[in-house]
């Protein structure tokens, strides 16, 4: 509506009439703060009852005040958690667990990465023949659920003799991450010009060359992206660490189940509720510190499919 | 760029090695023989023949779709082909690895490594094909001296203009021995200044070092000012190949007439007149003696015919003093500073005419004009093609 001539509103002496910021505070703003405060608090508040259960000494627990804050604390529960509660007869904590679960998701997280990404290279820039009816294969993959190939597996591992083994879990996640990790990977190279994998063919590059030296690095975001969903899913995996690690290497959540199963006497409520939130540690840390990442690699594998 | 010794002969003269090009090879010819390209079974391209002389700077010139970027990566490589053979440099290279085609390429969207220097990205070839590292400095820093880009050498292709990009991806071209260079619309990200500019370029590092040059454009000014010889495409055929100046002034047919020239050349269909020696071509309200024409084939009385002038030949009497071929009223007027276009209507047609900067025509205005005879191309309106 304003003019930039100066002199036009003062010739004509009418008053300046300004379009009024809208309020700031409306019934729909209420309504979605309202919203998100209940849900906030919906998901927030069995953490807070875990970590106050956590710091109580069992005497206090018994009064069944489950929301108070605790009147004497104490450190007592998370130690016996992490080094002294039992499993079974094995009475060395969730600690075991937790360097079990350590060592299956390191080496799975590289492997299933280094493949996906394989894959997706190859997928998107070599255009094999049949690589779409292989990728089809590979999706149909994606939506088989476990329980309908976990027995023909276990046979099958135990034939080649890599069942209730480190390599066996490892193999396990690794073909398990395998769809996923390759349809991120692919549509992330399907967003890169075709351009530059033929300049990189006209000076010579090979296969492995091109993969190593220009494609891998280019996709440090998307790679970011694959550690954080292959940590956090193969740290959070019950049922495959069950079957598959045995006894020697099962993961942390396994342990965790086994722990709060054990009884003897007396639950232990508060050392039960620290060896949950230890157990939770990693992918909670994951979360908070790479939020971000996250969403962004959930947009990459959900554009362009 | 002058300090470059220019060496295209065939043989490298010993005096030469004291500024010797960047590349030692010699700049190759290419031959391609009954090319036929097919993408998804369509066939793109067929039948296509055409040899580009060692040292020649040949530009591909058609609207998208022509064919032009395929033949272009057949010739790297990068397309299988169906059909036919491509020969560099006198070998037979249609089944080769486009790293042994003795090619250096550069792409519409520069394709720089994105991860590595502007040094790492000019040096990746030579790098995988395991040249000693003292040679590969070498020749890094003679391209980057003639790119002007010594400056940028330790740069990330994302901290580099659009000009200086393409400057790298010519470089990673130059450092490597290849008797071809072929260019795929290289300057068409650039906006139009830079555009100009890396024309001069481009145009004086082929005059320095002499590299046979296949380039790629939909750009009639890029080919008419860099081409030896120009190849119009369409329709995956070459219409007409040729020096610029020929081209222009002696189009084979419709198509290539109207692809070139801006404006576009004015068509007007009529008939011939043959009569005691002289040839008129005539319609309504239009009459140009066009006797001195050089006809292919001998023109008979009546034959229908398209006549084709360029709007800088007519020649419009704003002030109407002089008796025109016919007369057009002024409908626009686009002044361009040096040049003003006029668009007129003949007779319910339009027009264009290409005058001085210094007329000032009004829209409205009745005008006679004239058009050069020596100047025009007839056509045979079946088939299209220079009479």
């Amino acid at each position: 509506m304003s003019t930039p001539s100066p002199a036009l509103p003062a010739a004509a002496g009418l008053p300046r009439v300004r379009s009024k910021r809208p309020p700031r505070v409306t019934p729909a703003r209420i309504g979605v703060y309202a919203f998100l405060l209940t849900g906030a608090a919906f998901f927030l508040l069995p953490l807070y009852v875990m970590l106050v259960t956590s710091v109580k000494p069992m005497a206090e627990i018994r009064l069944g005040n489950l929301f108070a804050l605790p009147n004497a604390w104490t450190v007592e529960p998370w130690i016996a958690a992490w080094s002294q509660a039992c499993t079974g007869l094995d009475c060395s904590g969730i600690q075991v667990g937790f360097w079990n679960s350590v060592k299956i998701v390191l080496p799975s997280t590289v492997i299933s990465i280094f493949f996906g990404a394989l894959n997706g290279y190859a997928l998107s820039f070599w255009r094999a023949r049949g690589a779409n009816l292989l990728f089809g294969v590979l999706m149909i993959g994606a939506f088989v659920p476990y329980q309908v190939v976990m027995f023909p597996l276990v046979r099958a591992f135990a034939a080649a003799g890599i069942f209730s083994s480190l390599p066996g879990i490892v193999l396990i996640h690794t073909i398990f991450g395998m769809p996923v990790m390759t349809l991120l990977f692919r549509n992330y190279y399907a967003s890169v010009p075709g351009e530059l994998f033929k300049a990189a063919r006209i000076d010579g590059g090979g296969f492995f060359r091109i993969f190593f030296q220009l494609m891998l690095p280019m996709a440090t975001p998307i790679i970011i992206v694959a550690v954080i969903m292959q940590v956090t899913a193969i740290w959070n995996d019950f049922i495959l660490g069950l079957v598959f690690a045995g006894r020697d290497n099962l993961p942390m959540t396994v342990q965790l189940n086994n722990v709060i199963n054990t009884t003897t006497g007396e639950r232990l409520y508060n050392v039960n509720m620290a060896a949950t939130v230890l157990t939770s540690l990693v992918p909670l840390a994951i979360y908070l510190i790479s939020g971000r990442w996250f969403v962004r690699g959930i947009a990459a594998g959900a554009v362009k499919g | 760029m002058s300090a470059i010794a220019v060496n295209s002969s065939v043989e490298p003269s010993p005096a030469s090695s004291a500024a010797s090009p960047v590349s030692h090879v010699a700049s190759a010819n290419v031959d391609i023989r009954q090319l036929e390209i097919r993408l998804g079974g369509v066939p793109i391209i067929a039948a296509m023949d055409l040899h580009v002389q060692a040292g020649e700077f040949l530009v591909l010139l058609g609207p998208s779709g022509c064919g032009k970027s395929t033949l272009l990566h057949s010739i790297a490589g990068l397309l299988d082909v169906h059909e036919g053979s491509i020969e560099i440099g006198g070998r037979d290279v249609t089944w080769a690895d486009p790293k042994d085609r003795s090619i250096g390429m550069v792409f519409q969207s520069y394709a720089l490594y994105p991860t590595m220097s502007v040094e790492r990205n000019m040096s990746f070839g030579l790098r995988v094909n395991g040249t000693p590292r003292a040679e590969i400095e070498k020749r890094v820093a003679r391209a980057a001296e003639i790119l002007h880009l010594q400056e940028l050498l330790k740069r990330k292709p994302s901290q580099l203009s659009g000009g200086q990009r393409q400057r790298v991806a010519i470089g990673r071209a130059l450092v490597r021995d290849v008797g071809v260079f072929l260019f795929d619309e290289p300057l068409s990200n650039l906006d139009a200044k830079l555009r100009a500019e890396l024309r001069r370029e481009l145009k004086q590092l082929h005059k320095n070092i002499g590299t046979t040059m296949v380039y790629v454009t939909h750009d009639q000014v890029e080919a008419m000012t860099l081409a030896t010889r120009i190849a119009v495409m369409n329709k995956g055929r070459i219409q007409q190949i040729g020096a610029p100046g020929e081209i222009y002034n002696r189009p084979a047919n419709v198509f290539v007439a109207g692809f070139l020239g801006s404006p576009s050349m004015n068509f007007a269909e009529g008939t011939l007149q043959v009569a005691d020696g002289a040839v008129t071509f005539r319609r309504a309200g239009l009459s140009v003696d066009v006797t001195r024409y050089a006809f292919a084939q001998a023109p008979r009385d009546g034959q229908p015919v398209l006549l084709g002038i360029r709007p800088e030949d007519i020649a419009l009497h704003l002030d109407g003093a002089a008796a025109g071929d016919g007369t057009g009223t002024v409908a626009l007027v686009e002044p361009m500073g040096a040049q003003t276009i006029v668009w007129m209507d003949v007779q319910g047609q339009q027009v264009s005419a290409m005058l001085s900067g210094h007329a000032e025509p009004v829209v409205g205005q009745q005008a006679p004009f004239r058009i050069a005879a020596e100047k025009v191309s007839l056509f045979e309106p079946g088939t299209q093609e220079r009479l």
